[in-house]
């Protein structure tokens, strides 16, 4: 179970937190104007990477603020939290 | 007549406390300290169970929790009986009653033998392979498949004793109180970092606290002694902990553990009463140091089961910490110095030895040379071949290896013994450092996994990081904890060690034999009575991946998960497929490391406790009035109230006409509520629903339809707008966190420029609604001072109250279709507000009613319910809603998911209301709907979603989904049901008053 640090409650047990799938997918201004296949990229697909993947997490059972995560998915360590809207960290 | 096996010494034993226990309806004697296993030796028992497929005698084979062979039915009552429980782990108390699993009639005669003798026929895979066909006998074959499969019988009864969990948050945690854990425990400790040292077994000192030779000393004092003097220490230290008989079950990441605390199991049953029997510790450490030892590995050679036969640390074990002889004539055998100590001490103790046979030729040690001095036989370069003795093991035949341990050569020699411990060497236990996802590394030199990578902030020290021998130990532990800790010193850098293990071995996998391996029966894994054979046998049959080996021969697979074995059965995999071992990597260890207990799992969380359940503030209400509850979500919520002899459809018929015809009233409180402020929150709700927004006046109630990206339902509900820049939300009762949580997250993610401000209100504020062509009356009488006029107070809007002093918020807004109110008042005034609603509705028989005849209501009016007439694939249109579908709005969750190629296909499932032919019958919720019966294979069109007996219609009524339904506006479906085929008409899914004449009646 990891231990999150959240970025403004700091270090807490994940089972305060819910995760929320993959960060920096962003909603399209102007829906109406996509293809279908464009629309469906957004909607559904979603990358599965074994290794260094953006994740959003939600620290629900805490200041319910949303967030971003950098984690290795191979071994789970976290590598970065960062605050929604800032940019992800180098490397 | 009875040997005497119980020797002088016994390291653990207090002989002045003698306790008598049951085995198999026999009573036996021990003392305090001893083990089932080591009280059932010093009595001369070997013979403990069946094993698993081939009901062979099997008996104590290990002195710990590696056990795979002695384990026994614990306490015979039906609650607190307990299958698998290993002989060698549960200390003996008064009282103890056990008895042997898998066996009928008894252990000594068990009509299971007879598989024995079977099993030329029962290979690896034989279940697969045998029963697979014909399909329709498994039935059959099942029935008699599971009666002679499993160990023992769980208890029937509910587990009367308490179980806790605990949390623990330390600096380091050390896991495994031998040597190398005493010292790394005070070390840390007197570092000043708050230590845990946790044990599985009762005492501290692992095998060095007996160890009692010349051979082995520390700063000139025998190591037992020296460790002994250093335990007493550490007991003093302030920040230690130290638990005993508590085991790691397992180790997850970030150093999170679980480990097990038994308080009572070693307690007489009288002394019990009212203590905790288990505690889950729930550990995070900043550090972990795994010190968990190693496990003597057995060796593979024909019928190297039988009772009788154990390893050779175990008899060393026996005897020297419990003080019991295993046997009286016996025989080592071995490919490594190890069973050299175990014979210097049953030496000692004046047990006899009849031979040691010694896989490797001539080897230059200590150890041997001092057994060889006391005139015992050594064979050097021999092998087992095989052994006999039905129910205890009597004679061994040995051979001569050749010199590439691939065959044996020369003659048979027979040997006759009571009893056989084997040493093949040591397997680091290493099962809690792979959980935690640590890499091993494979050592050529003495064939060895050891920790390699370690993926959290720990460290491995002593054997289980191969460190077998006194030297490597001592020397090593010190070094790495003064880099791990990052410390100068220890007070262990200079200690004086003599230790005489000479660290040769001559590891043979499976040992040759005169016979062919198709004659053999050489088990590598004992309690799923997994051969070698069954294992070569797999890999002809093409298995090559180690997983799928161990899933088709069930090697590693019982309750000790292989826990000796498992490196021969990878051994032979290697050899026969010409794999390098370290290239075929080993199977998965898998919490927990040693079975639980389901009562330490759940711990408190029983009965009431198992879920957590929320009642609204009107729920003592309802339970003195009797109502049956319905679990929604986590809330209880009143189902119907029946009175005297009602069964449930009675009550829900004589609520439902109440309602209509003069008043009901229903708790309504468990509605979600979210109070949203802010200057963009009309916005806001203009992008959430699918309908707009801006133009709803201060003081009015809109109902709104929420989507999900997909442009599926999601939930729905009424709000309302409380002030220019105030709304209050209600959502479905299941779907409230999950709206919340939604919201949330668009406010964050997607529109952070919006003003807006959600509060989670749903346990804030109860509802209380009252409907009916009286509710005008009741409620008015409530609030008296209130305009109830339709022109002061229509539908589909909202006033502020005063009930006497309490504030209120007043809807008129309606889900059953009638003229309706829901008053929404702070929590703890609920109760009484309800009570007054129900005083001034006595003269108009006001009805409380519950969910069911809320959803009857509902139904008659074709109202959806989110989640029981949609699932995730109803869009809005699909529902036959779109006038609740903006067309002017440029966007809102889900709106460009509506016009999909797919979401825009007209057969897809609709919702379409449904009449069956005879108007008494009830459709079944949930049942096919289909068009053409005789079709083949019959064509699915949809299924029921809702369905109920109109007591105001007097008929049935139904909803459900129908692909293309919209266009099939009375066409005759069939509802196909197991005794008959029913007809039904499809019909417009609003059954009662279309014009909505009754909101204003």
């Amino acid at each position: 179970m990891f231990i999150i640090n959240c970025p403004y409650c700091g270090e807490r047990e994940q089972s305060e937190f819910k995760a929320g799938g993959e960060a920096h997918i962003v909603r399209p201004k102007q829906p109406t104007e996509l293809s279908d296949d464009e629309w469906a990229e957004y909607l559904f697909m979603r990358k599965n990477i074994k290794g260094i993947q953006f994740e959003r997490w939600n620290h629900a059972h805490g200041c319910r603020k949303w967030f971003n995560m950098v984690r290795d998915t191979s071994n789970d360590e976290i590598k970065a939290v960062y605050k929604m809207g800032e940019k992800p960290p180098v490397e | 007549m009875t040997k005497n096996l119980r020797l002088k010494t016994g390291k653990a034993i207090d002989e002045t406390y003698r306790i008598s226990f049951k085995f198999n309806g026999s009573t036996y004697y021990g003392f305090k300290g001893d083990t089932l296993a080591s009280a059932l030796l010093a009595n001369d028992v070997h013979l403990i169970g069946r094993s698993f497929k081939y009901h062979r005698p099997r008996g104590i084979m290990t002195a710990g929790s590696e056990e795979p062979n002695a384990i026994v039915q614990l306490h015979n009552d039906s609650s607190r009986t307990e299958p698998n429980v290993r002989a060698t782990e549960i200390e003996i108390y008064e009282g103890l009653e056990a008895s042997s699993q898998n066996c009928w009639p008894s252990v000594k005669f068990d009509i299971g033998g007879i598989n024995n003798l079977l099993s030329p026929l029962l290979p690896a895979g034989f279940y697969y392979k045998t029963f697979m066909w014909p399909a329709s006998f498994w039935e059959k074959y099942e029935y008699f498949i599971r009666r002679s499969a499993g160990l023992g019988k769980s208890p029937t009864k509910p587990d009367p004793d308490i179980y806790e969990h605990k949390y623990i948050h330390c600096d380091v945690l050390i896991i495994g109180a031998g040597i190398s854990g005493i010292m790394a425990a005070k070390i840390a400790a007197k570092n000043g970092l708050k230590t845990l040292l946790v044990e599985e077994k009762p005492n501290l000192g692992g095998s060095t606290i007996y160890q009692n030779s010349d051979h082995f000393k520390i700063n000139n004092q025998n190591s037992g002694s020296w460790l002994e003097k250093e335990i007493n220490e550490i007991k003093k230290l302030k920040n230690l902990e130290i638990k005993t008989r508590t085991s790691v079950a397992a180790y997850h990441g970030y150093n999170f553990l679980l480990a097990r605390e038994n308080l009572t199991d070693h307690l007489p049953i009288n002394q019990r009463k009212n203590k905790t029997r288990h505690k889950l510790l729930k550990i995070r450490a900043n550090k972990v140091i795994t010190a968990t030892g190693s496990i003597e590995r057995p060796m593979i050679f024909d019928n190297n089961d039988r009772p009788g036969i154990l390893l050779s640390s175990a008899i060393k074990r026996f005897a020297d910490y419990f003080g019991v002889a295993c046997g009286e004539k016996n025989i080592l055998f071995t490919n490594n110095d190890s069973a050299y100590e175990t014979a210097i001490s049953l030496v000692q103790k004046g047990i006899n030895i009849e031979a040691i046979i010694d896989n490797r030729e001539e080897v230059n040690s200590k150890l041997i040379y001092e057994v060889e001095k006391n005139n015992i036989k050594i064979y050097k370069g021999y092998t087992i071949t095989d052994t006999s003795g039905y129910k205890r093991i009597n004679k061994i035949s040995i051979m001569q290896l050749s010199k590439d341990g691939q065959k044996v050569v020369g003659s048979k020699i027979i040997l006759s013994c009571d009893c056989l411990g084997v040493s093949g060497g040591w397997t680091p236990a290493v099962h809690l450092f792979t959980q935690s996802g640590g890499k091993l590394k494979f050592r050529e030199d003495d064939q060895v996994f050891i920790p390699n990578i370690y993926p959290s902030d720990q460290l491995s020290i002593g054997s289980c990081n191969g460190d077998f021998t006194l030297d490597e130990i001592l020397l090593n532990t010190p070094k790495s904890l003064i880099e791990y800790l990052n410390i100068k010193n220890t007070e262990y850098d200079n200690l004086e060690i003599l230790s005489s293990t000479n660290k040769s071995k001559r590891n043979i996998w499976l040992l040759p034999s005169d016979k062919i391996l198709g004659k053999t029966k050489s088990f590598v894994d004992y309690q799923n009575d997994a051969t070698a054979k069954d294992i070569k046998l797999a890999l002809r049959e093409g298995f090559r991946s180690i997983e799928h080996v161990k899933r088709y021969t069930t090697t590693g697979m019982g309750t000790d998960q292989g826990k000796l074995g498992n490196m021969h059965a990878l051994g032979i995999i290697s050899e026969t497929a010409g794999a390098k071992m370290g290239e075929l990597g080993t199977t998965t260890f898998r919490p927990p490391y040693t079975p639980l207990t389901f009562g330490t799992i759940v711990g408190r969380n029983v009965g009431e406790y198992f879920d957590i359940f929320r009642k609204t503030p009107i729920h003592d209400w309802h339970v003195i009035h009797k109502a049956e509850f319905e679990n929604v979500g986590q809330w209880k919520r009143a189902w119907y109230y029946p009175k005297e002899n009602e069964n449930m459809h009675e009550a829900v018929q004589r609520e439902s006409k109440a309602a209509r015809e003069s008043a009901g009233i229903l708790d309504a409180s468990t509605l979600g509520k979210i109070d949203i402020q802010g200057t963009d929150a009309s916005e806001f709700l203009n992008r959430v629903y699918t309908n707009a927004w801006s133009k709803l006046a201060v003081g009015k109630c809109r109902y709104g339809l929420m989507l999900n990206e997909d442009g599926m339902v999601y939930d729905d509900g009424v709000t309302t707008r409380l002030g220019e820049n105030h709304y209050i939300m209600t959502t479905t009762t299941g779907g409230a966190a999950n709206v919340m949580g939604k919201l949330e997250d668009y406010l964050q993610t997607e529109w952070p420029e919006l003003d807006v401000y959600l509060t989670s209100v749903t346990d804030h504020f109860a509802t209380v609604s009252v409907c009916g062509p009286n509710s005008k009356k009741i409620v008015s009488e409530v609030i008296p001072d209130l305009d109830f006029s339709d022109e002061s107070f229509p539908h589909m809007s909202f006033k502020n109250a005063k009930i006497g002093k309490i504030n209120c918020r007043v809807m008129r807004i309606s889900f059953t279709g009638e003229h309706s109110y829901e008053i929404n008042v702070q929590a703890n005034y609920a109760k009484s507000v309800w009570e007054k609603c129900m005083e001034a509705g006595k003269d108009f028989n006001i009805t409380p009613y519950g969910t069911e005849t809320m959803h009857l209501l509902r139904a008659e009016k074709g109202f959806i319910i989110v989640g029981q007439d949609t699932d995730a694939t109803m869009t809005p249109i699909d529902l036959q809603m779109d006038w609740i579908v903006s067309k002017k709005k440029y966007d809102f969750i889900g709106k460009r998911s509506l016009y999909r190629s797919d979401t825009i296909r007209e057969d897809r499932k609709q919702l379409v209301g449904l009449l069956t032919e005879n108007p008494n019958e009830v459709l079944e919720e949930g049942a096919q709907i289909v068009a053409d019966i005789n079709k083949s294979p019959i064509e699915m069109l949809g299924h029921v979603t809702s369905s109920y007996y109109s007591p105001n219609l007097k008929k049935s009524i139904a909803l459900g989904v129908v692909r293309g339904g919209k266009n099939m506006m009375g066409q005759k479906l069939i509802i196909p049901m197991e005794k008959k085929n029913i007809s039904v008409i499809v019909a417009d899914p609003v059954f009662l008053d279309k014009e909505n004449k009754r909101l204003n009646a």
